[in-house]
């Protein structure tokens, strides 16, 4: 499975500020930890708080902060909001979806996907988060 | 759709339960069959009867419940195998169920923990369980505790129309 650029972004800036929900980090502190375009996570980042899953902070020293529930939400949540599940691979475009062998490369595909699928919805971001190395855990909070 | 919030907090957890975990007994499966049926929506007492018979104080076996103020919360139930598909002696849970009033309380997380440490203290090193793809409350609760995808697929096929067999 490969995530489109916003979505792993979006994954990448959840994580990283779910962390500590106390903390509040800015689009270009998040950027520069992951080698990413500011301006491109900027507007994700602005999709996430409509989605009621990180807060801006204004002011001095404002930034972004986790909001949400990371118990009660899951990896497919954050890549859902983007789009980026595909659920149809089974359907072959054109004259080909009409074949034997593409309705079976078809059921092959769908198998892959309802595996990806309900493992994305069985991690939630505390899961995940819960199983990054101690001290990356430890480094994380110094940030 | 990005402007709807899904991701709102839980309801307050309930207090902490402190669940004693213990040994299934004959009189509990009352209670299980009651937590079962309740999540299920199937009542099985022959089942469950059935269950305490073959698992209930067993060697390499294990039926637990959580009980708290006389009451039984929550149940775990599970087993050392060994070389069943050319797997090496491990611990299988295959059932789980905590009463849905007590969730959100730990239960479910002291019994996993209970039925681990009996089946380490038995020379166990690794625990699986199996689940349906759609089961996303328990996928969810087991890789909370750290379980993750292992070295073993599920395969199957029907048996009536469609296979040529």
């Amino acid at each position: 499975m490969k995530l489109q650029k916003a979505t792993l972004f979006a994954l990448f800036s959840v994580l990283e500020l779910a962390r500590d929900p106390e903390r509040q980090m800015s689009a270009a502190e998040i950027a520069d930890i992951y080698g990413i375009s500011v301006n491109h996570l900027a507007k994700v980042l602005r999709d996430l708080g409509r989605a009621g899953l990180v807060e801006a902070v204004r002011g001095v020293g404002g930034g972004y902060r986790f909001c949400g529930n990371a118990r009660r939400t899951s990896l497919y949540d954050v890549i859902d909001l983007f789009g980026d599940i595909v659920t149809d691979a089974s359907e072959m475009p054109g004259p080909a979806g009409e074949t034997d062998i593409a309705r079976a490369l078809g059921r092959v595909l769908t198998e892959i996907d309802e595996i990806a699928v309900a493992t994305l919805k069985s991690i939630s971001l505390a899961t995940l988060l819960k199983s990054l190395p101690r001290p990356e855990r430890r480094l994380a909070a110094t940030h | 759709m990005l402007n709807q919030n899904p991701f709102t907090h839980d309801r307050a957890d309930p207090a902490p339960a402190a669940p004693r975990i213990r040994d299934a007994r004959a009189d509990d499966m009352a209670a299980v069959e009651e937590i079962d049926s309740r999540i299920t929506g199937l009542a099985k007492p022959d089942y469950w009867a059935d269950a305490f018979a073959r698992y209930g104080r067993r060697d390499d076996r294990w039926f637990l419940v959580a009980e708290t103020g006389g009451r039984v919360i929550g149940f775990i139930v599970g087993e050392r195998r060994a070389w069943e598909f050319g797997s090496p002696p491990c611990g299988w849970i295959f059932a789980i169920g905590v009463a849905p009033d007590c969730r959100l309380a730990g239960v479910g997380s002291q019994l996993f923990e209970a039925i681990c440490e009996r089946m380490r203290a038995g020379g166990v090193e690794t625990v699986r369980t199996m689940l349906a793809l759609d089961d996303a409350l328990n996928m969810a609760f087991f890789r909370s505790q750290g379980m993750m995808g292992g070295s073993f697929i599920q395969l199957e096929m029907p048996l009536d129309a469609g296979t040529g067999r």
